[in-house]
């Protein structure tokens, strides 16, 4: 089974260069990115991203823009939020435009983890259901 | 602070005065000019109406004594022209004629004489021993003879009465005769005598010397001296001229003149300027009393008016005041508020930074080559305290950040104890340094009130600071309560602090009162928390006893939703209530519900 792929993305750079580490450590494939846009380019090029893990508040184009972009272009793709300031209305507005789920900094690792495995878990099922749909659709097809 | 007040009393005092005397001199000069224009103009309207008066009066008496004049000398004339010189002369019929006169004019004529040219009187009729007498030398004679008829002027004569002649000549064989008649002074001087206007008018004839021609009246004054001016003045026939004069003691007086007897006579009518003008005086003296009244209820008025708006602006410059304090501590708070959001934000950054590499240095721990460390312990226990300590500065950050979100003053229905554990936690730190321990007895099913959320945070972190102050040295109790009461939400915030000592109590929600060292306290905490309380609708109230600790019950009215949940809610005190239609939206039929039913949303 291929090793979950994830995409962080964050101004931050100490914040994801860290992180990166820990989540290689711990056998996830880590792909990073600093802004809304870097991390678009680099999905269009990867095409085997699992789950994105964004930051909400950014310089240039915001974490929910950047969310709105990659739900728009990547259904299936699972998008955690990050937020260091709390406003419950982003998080509601991500919720409502296709987030995963949403998290403060600091996080706790375990917690991420947790919700890392769930949504992957998700996705997995999406495409699942999706091979089967086509599996039958090709089955039905009496030649 | 000291409290600012920007104007002293003498600035008041200033601004009455001139409040005062600017209605005072509105009001009363219009006033003042009406009646001096009106005054005048009525006066001489009333004055030169008055001398028309007189004229028209003086003027008709005029036609009236010359007509008398004029119709006595006609019918001796006629008599003279009907009998004969030989029938006159016969005393006996002389007498029948004056029968016949003196009964048609009843008294006037006093008696009847023909006298020779020669001034011998051939026959007399009449009371006095007349006849025969020779008039030669009297003046009436003389002046008879040079006309054919002659009236008169009023003398004593051979009989010792004033009386007056009324003659005509005719002339018979070349010799001139005279009849003449005598008319009785009485009856004339009663034609005058009538004329009187007022109290001081009176009328008389002179001729043209100066001598009386009816009876002077002495008992209304001496007022000949002054007349005699206006003898030498041409007056014309026909018309009335009025002179202005003044007496001896100088009191104005009004004549009006006229002719009579063809101008050889003048009738004079005298008044006082002051009688004749004495109604108009009466009115003037009433408008002055009035003048008078009305601008002494004017100014008393003026004075009134002017004190209380000025006392009224004092007490709202003052509120004023208090709102520009209140308007500035809000504002305070708001942009702390929003200073707390980037603050928060800022340091969630960093802090989530630090986390994240104690954790990774955790991980690093994991390796082969630290196994065996002998500080390996410590260094992990150290590493959960970076994680702990970041945990905290996440919660307080949090903390803040909610309290600042709610900075704006709209109101909404919201929770009531959910905004007091917002405050507790705000306000725990400061409480366990205080060595304060905090209670929280909130009812549960607490119904939704309507408030601006910021004020009543405000309201309450107040009264959590002013508990905590009073009980820093000794510690104590904090409590909250909540409950629902006669269909309103009520909060009791309590202390076992020092207590407020009952001569305090009545003054502490005055603006600018307070018990704290100056610079420790504004004295607006309270008063700002009564005018918030107050504006929404709600009471706040204090009990308090010296040593043991202070109260705080602060009431608030539901939320509309709420009102319309509850028909009847526990608490009702007032029976009569239940019967009401409850104001709802929906209509709904206004028979008592109980509680649990009529709430909609599910209750266990």
């Amino acid at each position: 089974m291929a090793a979950t792929k994830l995409m962080l993305v964050d101004d931050e750079a100490p914040f994801v260069e860290t992180m990166t580490k820990r989540l290689v450590r711990r056998g996830f494939e880590v792909v990073s990115a600093f802004s809304g846009p870097e991390a678009l380019g680099l999905l269009k090029r990867l095409t085997d991203i699992d789950v994105v893990i964004l930051d909400v508040k950014m310089p240039g184009m915001d974490g929910i823009e950047a969310l709105r972009e990659m739900k728009t272009a990547y259904p299936l793709l699972e998008v955690i939020m990050l937020t260091g300031h709390a406003t419950v209305e982003s998080a509601i507005e991500g919720m409502k435009l296709g987030a995963f789920d949403y998290l403060m900094k600091p996080c706790d690792m375990d917690q991420l983890l947790s919700k890392v495995q769930e949504a992957v878990a998700k996705k997995r099922r999406h495409e699942e259901k999706i091979i089967e749909a086509q599996m039958k659709e090709i089955t039905l097809r009496r030649i | 602070m000291i409290s600012k007040k920007h104007h002293d009393a003498s600035y008041y005092r200033l601004l009455k005065t001139n409040m005062a005397f600017i209605i005072i001199c509105v009001s009363l000069a219009p006033l003042i000019a009406i009646g001096v224009v009106a005054l005048y103009n009525f006066q001489k309207s009333y004055y030169d109406k008055y001398v028309d008066h007189l004229e028209t009066l003086v003027l008709k008496h005029k036609l009236q004594i010359d007509s008398f004049l004029t119709e006595k000398l006609a019918d001796i004339k006629v008599l003279a022209r009907v009998c004969s010189y030989e029938e006159l002369s016969d005393e006996a019929f002389l007498q029948q004629r004056l029968e016949d006169l003196r009964e048609e004019h009843e008294g006037t004529f006093v008696d009847l004489g023909v006298v020779r040219q020669d001034g011998f009187q051939v026959a007399y009729a009449g009371p006095f021993r007349l006849a025969r007498v020779v008039y030669s030398e009297a003046e009436w004679f003389k002046q008879a003879m040079q006309s054919d008829s002659y009236i008169s002027d009023v003398f004593l004569g051979m009989r010792g009465l004033p009386h007056f002649i009324v003659a005509v000549k005719k002339s018979r064989n070349g010799e001139e005769w005279i009849l003449r008649a005598t008319i009785d002074f009485m009856t004339f001087n009663s034609l005058v005598e009538n004329i009187h206007v007022g109290r001081t008018g009176q009328a008389f004839i002179l001729n043209r010397r100066g001598e009386f021609q009816t009876h002077r009246q002495t008992s209304r004054g001496n007022s000949l001296e002054f007349t005699l001016d206006f003898l030498t003045e041409p007056l014309g026939r026909n018309r009335v001229d009025v002179f202005e004069g003044a007496d001896k003691v100088g009191k104005k007086i009004i004549s009006v003149v006229t002719t009579l007897k063809e101008g050889s006579w003048l009738l004079i009518y005298q008044q006082y300027e002051a009688d004749l003008l004495s109604d108009l005086y009466h009115t003037r003296q009433l408008a002055l009393a009035i003048f008078l009244i009305g601008a002494a209820t004017v100014m008393t008025t003026a004075f009134i008016l002017s004190n209380r708006m000025v006392n009224h602006i004092i007490v709202t410059e003052r509120e004023k005041e208090m709102m520009n304090e209140q308007v500035i501590e809000a504002g305070k708070l708001a942009s702390l508020g929003e200073l707390a959001a980037g603050i928060a934000h800022e340091i969630n950054n960093p802090v989530a930074i630090m986390v994240e590499e104690a954790g990774w240095i955790g991980d690093l721990l994991e390796e082969e080559e630290f196994r065996e460390s002998e500080n390996l312990k410590e260094v992990k226990t150290s590493l959960d305290q970076i994680r702990v300590q970041g945990q905290r500065c996440k919660d307080i950050t949090y903390k803040l950040l909610s309290f600042a979100r709610k900075t704006d003053p709209q109101i909404k229905e919201v929770q009531l104890n959910e905004l007091i554990e917002e405050v507790v936690n705000l306000s725990r730190q400061r409480a366990k340094y205080s060595n304060v321990r905090i209670e929280m007895n909130l009812a549960p099913d607490l119904p939704l009130i309507q408030v601006a959320p910021s004020e009543i945070q405000q309201v309450l972190l107040n009264l959590v600071n002013n508990s905590i102050d009073a009980m820093d040295k000794e510690g104590g109790t904090l409590g909250f309560v909540t409950r629902l009461e006669d269909r309103a939400v009520v909060v009791d915030v309590s202390d076992t602090g020092g207590g407020i000592p009952e001569a305090n109590l009545p003054r502490i929600f005055d603006p600018f009162f307070t018990t704290k060292p100056v610079g420790k306290g504004t004295g607006l905490g309270l008063s700002i928390c009564y005018g918030i309380i107050h504006k929404l609708g709600g009471e706040i109230s204090v009990n308090s006893a010296v040593g043991i600790g202070t109260v705080f019950h602060v009431r608030l009215p539901l939320a509309k939703s709420a009102t319309q949940d509850a028909g009847s809610l526990p608490g009702d005190t007032f029976p009569e209530m239940r019967e009401a239609p409850s104001k709802t939206t929906s209509g709904v039929v206004p028979f008592p519900k109980r509680r649990e039913e009529s709430i909609t949303g599910g209750q266990p």
